[in-house]
């Protein structure tokens, strides 16, 4: 196995990936973010001031528990670490506690980000709130229709969301239309990225954030089990909750798999399986890989999923690819769904679409996870509450 | 050599006692047939440098206007090549740019494209999402090979920044307030403070844009700036009017020109 490198280096690269390809208005707002959070960062009080807050008001440490029915329907070990019970149901308050606590720090009074599914919105709703800060939330009309429980959640905590009609009006444009409000406000505005993605330093700041779930999850694990899992499996979007998990086991004999959103099948050009494509590019701030035409533009993602609808993926994950450290694999729509299903009857969890499809990877390769004596430990990263409208849906609606 | 000319048309017009003047088009837009035509109607309208933009899906440093015609553009299936292919053709005193993504440019071979692009006539190159960091390494060799890889200046601009685009090429790009491209009602006051700044860094003419509208703007950013760029106000006349893009373009332009 070969060693993970400290990453990134100075100038925000990933081996070759990272960096920060952004409009020159917005790189001494970069260099000033970077300084910030590097001082964040060895100080001590604005860490605990973090950890309590993490403590307290998400309710971390969030459970690691053998799923014992699973368990025993596959024929092996699976645990799963509960991202779902965190407060606003998903790991993305891991982050925006930590980049909104960083913007009080930093003077900035207007709170501006992107969402997909909403739950990074949400959660930087949530933030906001609870420091007194305005928040501004770019989100797709098309996702904006698919999960319009979690418009009205960001509007109820006092954020207002700016519905975008562009390209493909989902994440990706999103993303587009916040880095040009930043590019505007940049001067009493602050950013917050729910993903490993954009420019540096957010992969790594965010990475840093959701590490306390890998931190968390190997200290429990150990504790249960005196060892360490031989898979860790969590779904790929962006890449924060699997960035968040997998980090702290790097140096471990573990086996790291990413699973993308196949969507309604690779070879049908309708998925967001970016990694397995592995063409690198450049969007929103950072090298990549990049689903794009010939040309170099961006090519449309699709997943049942709007947290894994996005074409691009961070830079870290891009490097553990390259240098092989970690594996991607993808799950299709259908897959996904039937997951969600046998999550919900197994263990009375009703996962996140997006956290479905790591559940569905394990599934399907039962067999040989099974004949390598495999103990599993899937980081659940959301609860599925958001997408069970969506589903009903797509299912047909009620008998 | 092509670099040359950029300072030769920045040359001329200083010596007519007058800023450059930069229109910008989207290369597809209304129609990829019709780009000859307009840089033809531009340069009869008295432009003295050309901005031709290829349209990106992701044009994350426009406003609505200039993402609206790049994504017509890359509606009518408008690509890279057909582009340059179409540039290449076109005979022109006029100095002509590129504007347009560095996803593009990096797809391509960051030295492919920067070749292909001076073999189809092409002086220099605006990369909005390609600051200074990523882009220095390749300043020197792109400028010998007749390239002049334009440097971006803005408001939030820091001191060492300004120092360092001093080694740039070209002209610098600057931008007349944070934010995307579009049209403004009025030119940003900060703006003469900001072309006066740069001028103690560097001895490259400054170039305005974003949010100049008007003959009255043109004429305020030119008292003070070497050139002045107009993309989106021309290119909303240019919506208002498809069927009839090049005179319209020339008319836009002249009114531009006989302000400065």
């Amino acid at each position: 196995m070969e060693r993970v490198r400290a990453v990134p280096n100075t100038e925000g690269r990933f081996g070759p990936f990272g960096g920060q390809y952004v409009p020159e208005t917005l790189m001494p707002a970069l260099d000033e973010l970077t300084a910030a959070y590097r001082q964040a960062k060895a100080d001590t009080s604005f860490q605990r001031e973090w950890r309590d807050l993490l403590k307290d008001y998400v309710g971390r440490p969030t459970p690691l528990r053998q799923a014992y029915r699973i368990s025993k329907q596959l024929g092996f070990p699976v645990y799963l670490k509960r991202e779902d019970l965190n407060h606003t149901g998903a790991h993305k308050i891991n982050n925006t506690m930590g980049q909104v606590l960083l913007a009080s720090r930093m003077g900035k009074t207007r709170i501006i980000a992107e969402t997909g599914a909403g739950q990074h919105g949400v959660a930087t709703a949530t933030a906001a709130a609870l420091f007194g800060l305005k928040a501004e939330v770019y989100m797709g009309a098309e996702d904006v229709k698919r999960q319009a429980l979690n418009v009205y959640r960001m509007r109820l905590l006092g954020a207002e969301v700016h519905t975008v009609h562009s390209g493909t009006c989902t994440l990706k444009d999103a993303t587009n239309e916040a880095i040009r409000d930043w590019v505007t406000n940049v001067r009493n505005t602050f950013y917050v990225i729910g993903s490993v993605v954009g420019p540096h330093p957010y992969p790594m700041m965010v990475r840093d954030f959701q590490s306390i779930i890998g931190r968390e999850a190997r200290r429990q694990f150990r504790g249960l089990t005196g060892g360490y899992p031989t898979h860790i499996v969590a779904p790929v979007g962006g890449g924060s909750n699997s960035m968040g998990i997998f980090y702290p086991f790097r140096q471990d004999p573990v086996a790291l798999i990413g699973v993308e959103a196949a969507g309604e099948g690779i070879e049908t050009g309708h998925h967001a399986a970016t990694i397995t494509k592995a063409e690198p590019g450049i969007l929103h701030g950072s090298l990549s890989y990049l689903l794009q035409d010939e040309d170099g533009q961006v090519q449309p993602a699709h997943s049942i999923s709007a947290g894994l609808d996005y074409p691009g993926v961070g830079p870290e994950h891009a490097y553990l690819h390259h240098i092989g450290r970690a594996q991607y694999v993808s799950i299709t729509d259908a897959e996904a769904l039937e997951a969600f299903h046998r999550l919900a009857e197994w263990e009375g969890i009703i996962p996140a679409l997006e956290s479905a499809h790591a559940v569905a990877w394990v599934i399907k390769n039962r067999d040989s996870l099974r004949e390598q004596q495999a103990q599993v430990l899937i980081n659940l990263s959301g609860r599925g509450d958001k997408d069970v409208d969506a589903v009903l849906d797509y299912e047909g609606g009620l008998e | 050599m092509a670099t040359a000319s950029i300072q030769e048309a920045f040359d001329r017009s200083r010596a007519q006692g007058r800023a450059a003047l930069i229109p910008y088009i989207t290369a597809g837009y209304p129609k990829l047939d019709q780009l000859e035509p307009l840089v033809h109607a531009l340069e009869d309208g008295g432009a003295d440098l050309i901005e031709i933009g290829i349209p990106f899906s992701d044009p994350l440093a426009d406003g609505p206007i200039l993402q609206k015609a790049a994504s017509q553009a890359l509606g009518q299936g408008v690509k890279v090549q057909q582009v340059l292919d179409t540039v290449a053709h076109i005979q022109t005193a006029v100095p002509l740019l590129f504007l347009t993504y560095i996803n593009l440019v990096y797809r391509r071979g960051i030295e492919e494209f920067i070749r292909d692009s001076h073999k189809a006539g092409i002086c220099g190159l605006i990369i909005p999402d390609w600051p200074w960091n990523e882009s220095a390494k390749y300043q020197d060799a792109a400028y010998q090979q007749g390239m002049a890889l334009i440097p971006f200046a803005a408001p939030t601009s820091t001191d060492q920044h300004l120092d360092d685009i001093a080694k740039g090429h070209g002209f610098i790009y600057t931008v007349s307030v944070t934010g995307v491209t579009g049209v403004r009602s009025s030119v940003d006051a900060g703006v003469e403070p900001l072309v006066k700044r740069i001028r103690q860094h560097t001895t490259l003419p400054i170039a305005v844009g974003f949010g100049i509208s008007t003959p009255e703007q043109a004429k305020q950013t030119g008292l003070v700036a070497d050139g002045v760029i107009v993309g989106s106000a021309l290119v909303r006349a240019l919506m208002d009017q498809p069927d009839q893009a090049p005179e319209v373009a020339e008319r836009f332009v002249r009114a531009l020109r006989n302000a400065l």
